[in-house]
């Protein structure tokens, strides 16, 4: 997968910091530079910097109308930023030479129903230079038995397994997922999640969207956490769980980071200009703590962690879709 | 080659003229296929004109004569262009605005898919329904109304009506730009059936009130019939290149609209 060594690495060192550290050495194989999208007065994405580096799965998580599916269009140059740079495998998206080497799953709402999954997939094929064998696209979408079926004859999930197969049969390095599991049933979503990592076993590098933070941690090593259009975390999928609930307490203090950091409760903290910037589950025991181990202890603030909203969002729109298709 | 050298790699891979020509060939035949099995396409596109022509050239006028042409000979050519024109327009537009509405449109052009296969594709399978049209008009008029023509008069007007079949798929790709998904193909009802009437597909020319063979001048289905009916030798002794040129200069305008539509759909997309 990477041509770092990996396994040659530091004897003591922990095998996911050598891994990340291979990561971050990777190229960047599609990126947004400083994009601003605007629908007229709607700001779909605000200053958005983001990059996908070869051989990663990437996830972009974050409610309905964030913008990721903003995000994935101008990476496939179907529009282009009102301000930044979309770019892919370092030129333009729109450019055949770099479609040659993508795939995409976009949502849709009308594929040609009267035509069969495999023409489906012999027209898509078509398009690519070396792709792969319809027996191949159709074990890895799990649509074997379904070849013969028109497209209209399927159920909400297979359509979705078609779709997917288009956006992998032509073997592209690069794949674009936006919500690939939305309407698959468990076994379903397992069986594409497997799929995924398959490809990037093979070395290939994918850009999900999803609204699910289980999907994203189950898949991604990098997750950017995006909400009303700009990216507000980033991070592994570790680092992002952390800071999905608690409080941040940003206080003036003599203590050093050490002692902060071995006060229970603290999860995290760090230096920030003049004051330090904690991070614990709950606020109040540390905050008792810190003034009784320092009465200089000044500009005490406590706020949420910064994701805590992004999340709400996120909690609210499952449950919508929840009882959407209860009433179906 | 490891993933790091695959990304980097600037090599370009040009697809050779064969490869093109194979994704053509695809893209034409499949979309055959799915408007082939698109019960409505079929059904409204090949039987009106078939119904038509049965009802008035061969049940109820079948002995009458129009100048020095039979009814059921003269038909052919009135009710072949009113086939052709319903096979290209809805061949193309109404295809075109639910894929465009939709987003199936999309999901071909983040694909490296040469933009221009998708429109010849239904330029081809409106010429190759335009052809059934015509053919199973010859054949019932043949069978059924005594129409007797060479050969080679037979290709005259298969080419004539097949080639006709280019300004009014130029109309549909317009249409189908500026029609909603779900409006397309109401929007070219209300263009096609009118039209038809008043350039004489329905009721030939000479018995259209003066007013209306007035407006058929400036309408192309006219101009495509009268190249149609000099064939079978029932025209209007216009020269053939007046009307050809009236159908040239329409398929422009309507590809500059299309063009215009293409565009916007890319600045609002791309805006």
């Amino acid at each position: 997968m990477i041509a770092i060594p990996q396994e040659a690495g530091t004897p003591h060192g922990n095998k996911d910091t050598a891994s990340a550290n291979a990561m971050n050495l990777a190229p960047v194989v599609a990126s947004l530079e400083c994009v601003s999208k605007n629908y007229g007065e709607v700001h779909a994405l605000r200053n958005v910097n983001f990059s996908v580096r070869a051989g990663q799965v990437v996830a972009l998580l974050g409610p309905n109308g964030a913008g990721k599916t903003t995000a994935v269009k101008l990476l496939l140059g179907l529009m282009q930023p009102t301000s930044g740079k979309a770019r892919v495998f370092g030129g333009d998206p729109v450019n055949p030479q770099n479609r040659i080497r993508a795939g995409a799953m976009l949502q849709v709402g009308r594929v040609p129903e009267t035509l069969r999954v495999r023409e489906h997939i012999d027209l898509f094929s078509s398009y690519y230079p070396k792709p792969l064998l319809l027996a191949e696209v159709l074990a890895a979408a799990g649509l074997e038995k379904l070849a013969d079926r028109k497209f209209g004859e399927l159920s909400g999930g297979q359509r979705q397994r078609t779709l997917f197969a288009l956006a992998i049969c032509g073997d592209p390095d690069l794949l674009f997922l936006d919500e690939p599991t939305v309407g698959l049933d468990v076994e379903a979503r397992r069986m594409l999640w497997e799929e995924i990592r398959r490809l990037v076993d093979r070395g290939k590098t994918v850009l999900l969207t999803t609204h699910y933070l289980q999907e994203a941690d189950a898949l991604a090593d990098r997750i950017a956490v995006i909400n009303q259009g700009a990216i507000i975390a980033e991070g592994t999928p570790t680092e992002i769980k952390a800071q999905t609930s608690g409080k941040r307490i940003r206080c003036i203090t003599a203590l050093s980071m050490a002692s902060l950091r071995q006060i229970p409760g603290v999860t995290a903290a760090r230096e920030d200009r003049e004051a330090v910037e904690i991070h614990a589950a709950e606020a109040e025991p540390v905050i008792r703590k810190l003034l009784s181990l320092d009465s200089t202890l000044s500009g005490l603030e406590v706020t949420s962690a910064g994701l805590e909203e992004a999340f709400l969002a996120l909690t609210q729109d499952n449950g919508q879709n929840a009882s959407r298709l209860k009433e179906n | 080659m490891s993933t790091a050298a695959a990304a980097l790699s600037t090599t370009t891979i040009k697809r050779t003229t064969g490869h093109t020509f194979t994704i053509y060939l695809k893209e034409a035949k499949y979309e055959f296929l799915k408007n082939l099995r698109l019960r409505v396409y079929t059904a409204s596109v090949i039987s009106f004109p078939l119904m038509f022509y049965v009802l008035f050239g061969l049940v109820l006028n079948s002995r009458e004569m129009i100048g020095t042409t039979s009814v059921p000979t003269y038909l052919i050519a009135t009710y072949g262009t009113f086939g052709v024109m319903g096979a290209s327009l809805f061949g193309t537009a109404s295809g075109l605005a639910a894929d465009r509405g939709l987003g199936w449109l999309q999901v071909k052009r983040a694909s490296p898919m040469p933009p221009f296969a998708y429109f010849i594709a239904k330029v081809i399978l409106s010429m190759i329904f335009s052809a059934i049209v015509v053919t199973l008009l010859l054949i019932l008029g043949f069978t059924f109304g005594r129409v007797r023509m060479p050969l080679a008069e037979i290709a005259r007007l298969m080419a004539t009506l097949v080639a006709g079949s280019l300004p009014f798929s130029a109309l549909g790709l317009a249409i189908g730009y500026f029609a909603g998904p779900q409006s397309a193909p109401g929007v070219i009802n209300l263009i096609y059936l009118p039209m038809s009437f008043c350039s004489g597909l329905w009721v030939p020319y000479m018995f259209l009130p003066k007013v209306v063979r007035q407006i058929a001048l400036a309408l192309p289905p006219y101009h495509l019939s009268q190249l149609a009916l000099a064939v079978v030798g029932a025209g209007n002794h216009d020269p053939a290149a007046t009307h050809w040129e009236v159908l040239l200069a329409f398929t422009l305008i309507c590809l500059g609209v299309a063009r215009i539509g293409f565009q916007r759909d890319q600045g609002k997309l791309y805006g």
